[in-house]
């Protein structure tokens, strides 16, 4: 089977290209067409789990792309444990929200291109975690980016989404220049694109030090971009104009993702090049309180989740650049679960009563018991609540933080899980709990249909559960299936379990306290810490900076180099040489005839004057010469006479 | 003797362009039908050129060889390499699609028009063909002439001005390459015109001569690239052409400058080439760069897509400038990469234009609504000139990138950053006319019709196929671009 799990990706392919040509104008057989596809790649991604259970090996399958002197790119697959559990990861969030979409979007003008969408993501994702090569994870990178595009606009009649669809795509390939960057350095170093032929050279030493920390960094840009890390996190909140179940799958669960993957694909690389591995840990631990301390004071119901969202991405970026591999991809993992809840649960309320402002929510639990229950288990998931999945995920990255010498790591760390407690249940006891803040909304809200609801329980199933995989008291769990060379065993630190537990607690209860109990008002806080407030409300102004200090003074260079320079100078030279040479030719015009043919001329006239001067001496005619010769003759006359 | 392929692509369009001269003015469509059949015969003729090329061996093939003037040893010299065969499809493929794409919108003087146009093709093909410097100077000047009429009579706006223009600045530079192929032909001995003994014996001659001489047909080329600061005839020729002729310009007439380099200038000066490579790598870097920014200021469509050309071809330019393999290679597919998408970038402005007669940007908005096919092909094709994955643009840009990287660790990473500028004004293009609110003065715009369709289609699939499985292409190129650098760095 290992051969052929090129096929994983393949069924969604074909899906999106049976839907763009021949069944977008059937939507039920499209979604159907989609889901068949992802459903078959799921079970093809158990099957291939399985396999790699069993036998723990990487295998590599590859063929020939591009041979030339000085670049052969050979495309494959790299299976091994890590893309082994990426790919089942993917496949199931994807097929989930395939299935919660049929309801979501029922009725959507553009529903078969919204599954085909879907299905062009699919396919480009599941081809992103079996790449064997840089060229290869690039080319799928970029292709998860236009799906992202094209799915953060596919309301592209609002203005907004468009923007914000334009806004990602550049912003991540802003980052992806130091991504193709970095692919330069290293491959031009290691002389192959192939990961497996780059770690070994690297770990050969046969890559200079400078080089490789160089280029670490570099590629880190792509991750930033893609992870929605500091400087570029911007994009992500605003993604959040595209469809709810594209937010959950992509920009929650499995796209976002695709840089802690990056990094956790090439950790041997941040291994052997210390440095940049601290500047992975840096801006993932900063990313991650920057977010979360956004998260505590926004109102939109999905952007809460998108600053979590960049907050526990920026966890796993800092635990993968502390060493952890296999706490970052153990995160990855069940967060993709309770994240893809959170939004597809924030998705069903929306569905009920059209608004993503919690301010108009409010007491929706007896209408949406399903919604609201999972909704809030995966919010005790999220913020590691004993048993559930998120515990044991938090519990590792705190634990190899815990081992690192500076203890900032695990400050922010611990601080970041308290502050995540807070603002998820910010939200459950502002959405569901209290009175109903608009009647009118209130009324028409509904529990979403079993399509929609069915998900967000086996969601709310794998939430809890999916995390048992990698309890450390288990001896053969995750830890000794997906790590880097040695299995990593952490030993279970109760203190800090202990220490993780009170925090998150005292987060959920301060939540309870200020929204539900009211014991503590929101109001005078806000009133008391007006400017802290205001800024985070503001998300540190990063798009008011960015605007000003990049995108318009750029877009104003635009328009000077045009105007100026590439009309003012250039071309305006290239005219006056033109009007110039005609100048000159009128000068040699004026000359030509005035002077030249002056000249001519009046030579000709001259010559004509003296002719027809001449011509009168010579007529011909007998009376004439007679007059001359007695003219003459009577002047000889008088002149002799005289 | 074998079939005269190469000649025979290249005088097919002439024999057509002589029948359509003898029909009368009012008939209209007979004229269309010739033309329409006069270029698909090379197109056809092409494919056997494809199919029949061997890609293993940098010789050249399909040679022709006669005496023409023997007392000034000019001959009669054709032959293609891995350099030419891609020209020379590319060079039938889009004077076809722009015959078939003129159907439709000249309606006036059709005649003279198609008789141009199949003159023109005779031209280009002519200058990927021959092999002798005398043969190589008429065809590369009679491409002058019928441009000239073809912009200045079928055009739009400023098309005077544009068509004098492009014609003296063409002239200017071609005069440089006069004085080079003189000075060439007047110092070698015995003196020769044929390409492939100046490639032999060129290289031996001094070293201050050759800077001279590859400075002059730098210029020649670098006019016809074009290569800042030689720019701004494009813009204004591109913008004022009739659609298929800016097809032509943008998709053909470009490559020729970087045919030029890669025929003559590289192998027969390696001194110069090797001299001015930083210069050089400069120059394509500012084309990049400069150009992807002052598309980002432009109003009108059609004028960004010219402006992209410019900075397409810098990628062109860089390739060269390293000389690699990798970079070089990356070279010739980009110019079989830019053509079908800028060529097919122009057709779908000029289907737009058509319909709604502005190509101002702003004017527009919420397109896809009212037009999702035609929006659904142009945003393709944009993608592929953005340089996404999966299409051919990518391959080029990244195959440059690496050939060149290891000469230039400064330029290169400064040129990726028009990887980003160039998804920024493209996106933004795409947010304003097909997104957003639908822009109700449009509702009287009608979708693209079949035959529209049916030119970018092929434009389309070869995008695609190259951009997915670039090997085919690759694999003909590899040796002749091997023997380039053999030839340049010994």
């Amino acid at each position: 089977m290992l051969p052929y799990s090129w096929i994983i990706p393949l069924f969604p392919l074909i899906s999106f290209v049976a839907i763009v040509f021949f069944t977008n104008r059937k939507p039920k057989l499209s979604s159907l067409v989609s889901i068949g596809a992802i459903c078959l790649s799921f079970l093809f991604s158990l099957i291939v789990l399985g396999m790699v259970l069993k036998n723990p090996v990487t295998s590599e399958f590859k063929f020939t792309w591009i041979d030339l002197l000085g670049l052969k790119v050979q495309m494959g697959m790299l299976i091994d444990p890590l893309a082994a559990v990426m790919l089942l990861v993917v496949s199931t969030v994807s097929m989930l929200v395939h299935i919660y979409s049929v309801g979501y979007m029922e009725g959507d003008p553009r529903f078969s291109r919204f599954f085909s969408f879907l299905s062009l993501f699919s396919f480009s994702m599941l081809g992103l975690v079996i790449a064997n090569n840089f060229f290869e994870i690039f080319i799928f990178w970029e292709l998860v980016g236009l799906t992202s595009y094209l799915l953060i606009g596919f309301w592209f009649e609002k203005k907004v989404a468009a923007d914000a669809g334009k806004k990602a795509f550049i912003t991540t390939r802003t980052g992806d220049l130091g991504f193709i960057i970095g692919i330069l350095i290293l491959t031009t170093a290691a002389g192959t694109f192939n990961f497996t032929e780059i770690f070994h050279q690297v770990e050969a030493g046969h890559v200079s030090a400078g080089l490789l920390t160089l280029s670490a960094i570099f590629l880190f840009g792509g991750a930033v971009g893609k992870s929605a890390q500091f400087p570029l996190h911007v994009w992500l909140p605003d993604a959040m104009e595209g469809p709810t179940p594209v937010s959950a799958l992509i920009h929650a669960a499995t796209m976002v993702a695709a840089g802690v993957y990056l990094v956790a694909r090439t950790i041997t690389i941040y291994l052997a090049a210390p440095d940049a591995a601290l500047v992975v840990a840096s801006i993932g631990c900063f990313t991650a309180f920057l977010a979360a301390s956004i998260g505590l004071v926004q109102n939109d119901i999905k952007r809460v989740l998108a600053y979590s969202t960049i907050s526990q991405l920026g966890y796993m970026i800092m635990v993968l650049g502390l060493g952890g591999m296999t706490a970052g991809i153990f995160h990855l993992y069940t967060h993709a679960f309770f994240k893809a809840l959170l939004f597809l649960g924030a998705g069903s309320v929306i569905h009920a009563i059209h608004t993503n402002d919690i301010w108009e929510m409010g007491g929706l639990y007896p209408k949406m018991k399903t919604t609201a229950i999972t909704f809030i288990i995966a919010s005790l998931s999220i913020s590691g609540i004993f048993p559930l999945s998120g515990f044991w995920s938090k519990d590792e990255i705190l634990a190899v933080a815990s081992h690192y010498p500076n203890p900032i790591f695990l400050i922010v760390g611990i601080l970041v899980a308290g502050m995540t407690s807070f603002y998820m249940f910010r939200l459950c006891f502002v959405t569901f709990f209290g009175k109903p803040r608009d009647q009118h909304k209130f009324e028409h809200a509904h529990e979403s249909p079993k399509v929609m609801t069915i998900p967000l329980m086996i969601l709310a199933f794998l939430a809890v559960f999916a995390g048992w995989v990698g309890i450390p008291w288990l001896k053969h769990g995750f830890s000794s299936f997906v790590y880097h060379h040695h299995p990593h065993h952490v030993e279970p630190d109760f203190l800090l379990m202990l220490i993780s537990t009170i925090v998150a607690l005292s987060g959920i209860y301060l939540a309870y306290a200020m929204y539900y109990k009211k014991s503590i008002s929101p109001e005078k806080l806000k009133e008391k810490f007006a400017f802290p407030y205001k800024v985070l409300y503001n998300k540190y102004y990063f798009d008011e900076l960015y605007h000003a200090i990049i995108v318009n003074p750029l877009l104003r260079l635009c328009d000077r180099l045009f105007v100026k320079f590439d009309l003012g100078v250039i071309d305006w030279l290239v005219n006056a040489v033109g009007n110039f040479t005609v100048f000159l030719s009128d000068i040699k015009e004026w000359f030509d005839s005035h002077i030249v043919d002056g000249m001519v001329n009046g030579t000709a006239y001259v010559t004509r004057g003296v002719g027809s001067g001449l011509r009168k001496v010579q007529t011909g005619q007998v009376q004439t010469y007679a007059f001359v010769i007695f003219f003459g003759l009577v002047l000889i006359i008088l002149f002799k006479l005289g | 003797m074998n079939f005269p392929i190469l000649s025979a692509m290249t005088f097919t369009p002439l024999l057509g362009m002589v029948l359509i001269l003898l029909l009368r003015k009012e008939q209209k469509n007979a004229a269309r039908f010739l033309a329409g059949v006069f270029s698909f015969i090379p197109l056809i003729l092409s494919f056997m050129l494809l199919s029949k090329y061997d890609g293993s061996t940098s010789q050249l093939q399909f040679v022709e060889r006669f005496d023409w003037i023997p007392s000034l040893g000019v001959t009669y010299f054709m032959g293609a390499d891995g350099l030419s065969v891609p020209m020379l499809f590319l060079t039938a493929l889009l004077c076809f699609v722009a015959v078939i794409y003129s159907f439709g919108d000249i309606k006036e003087r059709v005649k003279q028009y198609f008789a141009f146009l199949l003159l023109l093709e005779v031209g280009l093909m002519g200058v990927f063909a021959a092999l002798d410097f005398f043969l190589f100077y008429i065809f590369w000047e009679i491409v002058l002439v019928p441009m000239y009429f073809l912009i200045g009579i079928w055009g739009h706006g400023r098309k005077e001005y544009s068509a004098i223009k492009f014609f003296l600045y063409t002239l200017f530079g071609s005069l440089f390459m006069l004085v080079g192929i003189l000075a060439l032909y007047f110092t070698v001995e015995p003196h020769t015109l044929d390409m492939m003994v100046l490639i032999e014996k060129a290289p031996q001659l001094t070293r201050g001569f050759q800077l001279i001489i590859f400075l002059a047909f730098y210029i020649a080329f670098a006019v016809k690239v074009p290569v800042f600061p030689f720019h701004t005839w494009l813009p204004d020729a591109h913008v004022d052409a009739p659609t298929a002729v800016s097809v032509i310009l943008a998709g053909i007439l470009l490559k020729m400058g970087v045919y030029g380099f890669l025929r003559i200038s590289y192998p027969m000066f390696p001194e110069g080439a090797i001299y001015f490579a930083l210069p050089i790598g400069i120059l394509a870097l500012i084309n990049i760069v400069y150009g992807a920014l002052v598309c980002m200021a432009q109003k009108d469509l059609k004028k960004m897509i010219a402006y992209s050309s410019v900075s397409h071809m810098g990628y062109c330019m860089l390739g060269i400038a390293a000389i690699t393999v990798t970079g070089i290679s990356g070279c010739v597919f980009q110019m079989v990469s830019h053509g079908l998408i800028t060529g097919a970038l122009f057709l779908l402005v000029g289907v737009l234009y058509e319909r709604a007669h502005t190509r101002d940007i702003g004017a527009f908005g919420g397109l896809w609504i009212k037009l999702p096919v035609y929006s659904g092909i142009m945003t393709l094709f944009c993608l592929g000139s953005l340089g996404l994955p999966g299409l051919s643009g990518f391959v080029s840009e990244f195959m440059v990138f690496i050939g060149s990287y290891p000469s230039f660790k400064v330029i290169v990473p400064l040129a990726v950053t028009g990887v980003v500028i160039t998804a920024a004004y493209f996106l933004r293009m795409i947010q304003r006319m097909f997104l957003g609110t639908f822009n109700t003065k449009w509702e009287v715009l009608t979708e693209i019709n079949g035959r529209e369709i049916f030119t970018v289609t092929p434009l389309a699939i070869l995008m695609i196929g190259i951009g997915v499985y670039p090997a085919p292409l690759v694999n003909m190129i590899k040796a002749t671009m091997e023997n380039i650098v053999r030839l340049v760095s010994g």
